[in-house]
């Protein structure tokens, strides 16, 4: 039993590094109606602009709030500059742009910092929480930020008027035109709001998968798991659903025989493919019912 | 004139739709336009918020709105309520009409204004924290011309507003239209298939056909032509 | 009777046919030219480069499976690897635990690709878009776990793979094997491109490509769109498996690692590039997965991954639809021109 509530723990808090990439997952998804397959690698990058403050002898904060800001930038500029000039394209062409992208940011990477494993710190530190040994406080850590994180955006959307905006602009463009909002700002906005949490999750993560250019990958499926498990359009859904797929992911490489690293990761997205037969929406999505 | 049109030519593509229109609208008139299905009616509209390739001349208070992006359009005071509405069907019909208000900065006024909607709009006070697209055609049709109101716009173009409405519901939302003209002097250009609601309502009116105004002249006149009884009023 | 009479008579007994053959449209006439050029081409050349183009004929089929059902009919599939890889199992199998013919596999491939591809087309029809795609890419992840599994070593060969031995031309043909296999490969595609494009213009392609345009007012015209669905998923689940089968053939090795969620994106960036929804543009994509990311690995090795990402990126910004809909403005461009003058 206490093996068992031991695992679920330490799947929540595996669970909080995929809540926080769902949670930019679908933020970006929000805001511009399709997935960004870069997002692992962006907060990757800004992971290793962290450290590479860190290395010049800045304090963690100090690095940490830089490489969410220079994100922030990151995001709208590669929307701008990338994105824009193809947005009318077909969306499988905007898909093979993210594809592409991917490849830029993977590569620059390991060809700036190489493909060598580094620490990164942890401002949490990982000393058993309570004294106990079930979570970490770094543990604790991630999960009460993905959490803040969460609360910041749930109410940035509803309770003010540039989120409602940002809402607007993603679901009806052309309305949203028409009364004069600038969509194409509103979509940056997006981009970079979205790279911004993919940098904390990055930074988040890295203490306990250790950094290097292909830390992302598995985090980044696993997030896209949860978020469309929890349903694309609900940002607390994705979070639930991050947490759901530690936990999953978790139980399963612990109690079901033979099951290695990548076997796991099938596991996983089968038993959330036999979730999806029931709830095609994902379980707190909202099917939109939209008038012939 | 508060609005100038000459030599209107608008572009589908390779596809012209629009032959060189020629119209204008005075402060605080409500001008039709008229014409079957195709005749380039909501074209024209989304000519003037330049959401078309067209060339020619358009004159709002004496400005050009050539080259114009559709954000700017509006912010010189030019509300568009198009075709089909363009509700935001996810999100409460309270934040659609605060959507109507997005390039205001007056907060209070902006509350005030809500409140003014609900009183031309009742019905829309019941379902103000209701999701927008489970309201019905008509409702929607009053929300869009609410949402409209809220940017406190000079011009109001409404593309077939009575589109897929009952009669009853249209008559009353004529009846609102001809009320907010007389009480708050926004000038509307209406385009309308429904020739006689139209007629009826407006000081001018435009007789549209495959791009070109065939007819134009007062609404009172346009109304007692003989071809035009025939074609668009059935009698 | 006179000469005039006489000659109107002829005229009109001409067999009309003779006409219509006289003018063969520019489509055929360049086909007739790729073809031409297609068969005298292996003459030319040496061997690893026959041999890369008998990839690239693979690739161009594996991503029309891709596009009979992403661009035909509007479904996600990020899990083509999959049926790409029990393709080539299949052969690999077939061919060295059960000694049967090469030629043999493709049909078989085919057939249990298309069972396969079938069947997961049935819970694909309640998944729509994003959650398609996630189930799809599902199946991929599975397949290298399924291949790898303990159990099934002693056929699949677990993680070392199969070797499969290079098939000789049959006797009295004077060409080598790789000449031989280049043909071979080129006589699958063009009778499977053949297929596809009779598919497309027929009434059930139709069917097809209406379900992707507008799936409620497909259902209203008695349209089974379940059936079209699943049918869709497993025809272009056979595609890709045969050209799975003549893969492994080619490279003459299947092993587990092969067949990746890596392989659905390279397929899916070469039905990109290729254009979506275009049957030659699948061959033109498959030019680009198998060439490109060579000519970025020669550019610099270091950063072989961002020298592919910019060529892709610049042939998106060039060809937004794809080499297909980059042939088609241009096409158009040219004969506005024409009128003009």
């Amino acid at each position: 039993m206490e093996l068992l509530l031991q695992q679920v723990l330490a799947g929540l808090a595996t669970g909080a590094i995929y809540a926080s990439m769902a949670l930019a997952v679908v933020m970006i998804y929000q805001a511009i109606d399709h997935l960004n397959f870069a997002q692992g690698e962006m907060a990757m990058f800004s992971t290793f602009l962290a450290w590479q403050m860190l290395q010049w002898g800045w304090p963690y904060w100090a690095a940490f709030v830089g490489a969410v800001v220079l994100s922030f930038v990151g995001g709208v500029a590669i929307e701008r500059i990338l994105f824009k000039p193809i947005q009318n394209a077909p969306i499988l062409s905007q898909l093979a742009a993210f594809i592409a992208l991917y490849g830029i940011l993977n590569s620059s990477a390991g060809w700036i910092w190489d493909f060598n494993i580094k620490t990164f710190p942890s401002p949490f530190g990982s000393a058993p929480l309570f004294g106990e040994r079930l979570v970490s406080t770094h543990q604790a850590g991630m999960i009460g930020v993905t959490l803040l994180m969460l609360a910041l955006l749930y109410f940035f959307f509803r309770g003010s008027r540039l989120g409602l905006a940002m809402r607007a602009a993603a679901t009806n463009p052309e309305s949203a035109r028409l009364v004069g909002i600038r969509v194409g700002w509103m979509i940056a906005l997006g981009w970079g709001m979205s790279a911004a949490v993919g940098a904390v999750a990055g930074m988040l993560i890295a203490p306990v998968v250790f950094l290097e250019p292909n830390m992302m990958l598995g985090v980044l499926l696993y997030g896209f798991a949860g978020a469309v498990l929890g349903g694309l359009s609900s940002p607390g859904g994705a979070v639930a659903g991050g947490f759901a797929v530690g936990v999953i992911e978790n139980l399963a490489g612990t109690f079901i025989p033979y099951v290695g690293r990548e076997l796991k990761l099938t596991i996983a997205l089968v038993l959330i493919v036999a979730v999806l037969m029931f709830k095609p929406s994902g379980v707190f999505g909202r099917t939109v019912v939209s008038r012939v | 004139m508060m609005l100038e049109v000459r030599e209107l030519c608008a572009f589908y593509g390779e596809n012209q739709a629009l032959y060189g229109l020629d119209f204008a609208l005075d402060e605080g008139n409500i001008v039709t336009l008229l014409g079957a299905n195709g005749a380039g009616k909501t074209t024209t509209l989304r000519a003037l918020c330049g959401m078309v390739r067209l060339s020619g001349e358009i004159r709002f208070d004496g400005k050009s709105l050539l080259g114009r992006a559709t954000e700017d359009i509006v912010r010189l005071g030019i509300a568009h309520v198009p075709e089909g509405r363009g509700t935001f069907v996810r999100v409460t019909v309270e934040e659609n009409l605060q959507l109507g208000a997005m390039v205001r900065r007056d907060r209070i006024d902006i509350s005030r204004d809500i409140e003014q909607v609900y009183t031309h709009f009742p019905r829309l006070k019941e379902r103000r924290a209701q999701t927008a697209g489970t309201l019905s055609g008509g409702e929607q049709q009053m929300l869009a011309v609410g949402r409209a109101l809220m940017l406190r716009p000079r011009l109001m173009l409404l593309d077939e507003p009575s589109f897929g409405l009952a009669p009853l519901i249209v008559e009353e939302l004529f009846e609102i239209l001809r009320r907010l003209n007389r009480e708050l002097g926004v000038a509307m250009l209406i385009v309308e298939q429904n020739a006689a609601l139209a007629l009826d309502l407006a000081d001018h009116a435009y007789l549209l056909e495959t791009g070109h105004i065939v007819m134009a002249g007062p609404a009172r006149e346009i109304g007692k032509d003989e071809a035009v009884r025939r074609s668009y009023l059935g009698y | 009777m006179t000469s005039q009479s006489r000659e109107t008579i002829a005229l009109a007994s001409e067999p009309p046919r003779a006409r219509a053959i006289a003018r063969p449209s520019l489509r055929q006439i360049l086909i007739a030219l790729a073809v031409l050029v297609a068969v005298v081409v292996p003459f030319v050349l040496k061997s690893f480069f026959i041999f890369q183009l008998t990839l690239v004929m693979v690739y161009g089929l594996a991503i029309l499976g891709l596009n009979l059902l992403t661009g035909f009919n509007g479904q996600f599939s990020l899990g083509h690897s999959a049926f790409y890889g029990i393709g080539a199992y299949t052969a690999a199998i077939l061919m060295e635990q059960l000694d049967i013919a090469y030629y043999w596999t493709l049909p078989c491939a085919g057939a249990v690709c298309f069972l396969v591809g079938f069947l997961f087309g049935f819970p694909a029809l309640r998944l729509q878009g994003l959650y398609l795609a996630l189930a799809t890419f599902a199946l991929a992840t599975a397949m290298p776990q399924i291949l790898k599994f303990h159990p099934l070593e002693p056929w699949t060969g677990g993680v070392q793979g199969i070797v499969i031995l290079k098939p000789d031309p049959p006797s009295g043909v004077p060409l080598n094997a790789d000449q031989w296999l280049y043909f071979f490969t080129l006589a699958v595609l063009l009778v499977m491109f053949a297929g596809a494009a009779n598919l497309a213009t027929s009434r059930t392609g139709r069917a097809i490509m209406a379900i992707r345009d507008h799936p409620i007012a497909a259902a209203t015209m008695g349209i089974n769109t379940a059936l079209y669905k699943t049918l869709t998923f497993g025809v272009s689940a056979l595609y890709t498996g045969v050209a799975g089968a003549l893969g492994a053939i080619a490279i003459q090795f299947v092993a587990p690692d092969s067949f990746t969620f890596l392989l659905s994106v390279s397929l899916l960036v070469g039905l990109v590039v290729g254009g979506v929804g275009s049957i030659p543009g699948s061959l033109f994509g498959g030019v680009f997965v198998l060439f490109v990311p060579n000519i970025a690995e020669r550019v610099s090795t270091g950063l072989a991954g961002a020298i592919y990402g910019v060529i892709l990126l610049l042939v998106i910004y060039v060809m937004p639809s794809g080499a297909a809909g980059f042939v088609r403005f241009a096409a158009t461009r040219l004969k506005s021109k024409g009128k003009l003058r």
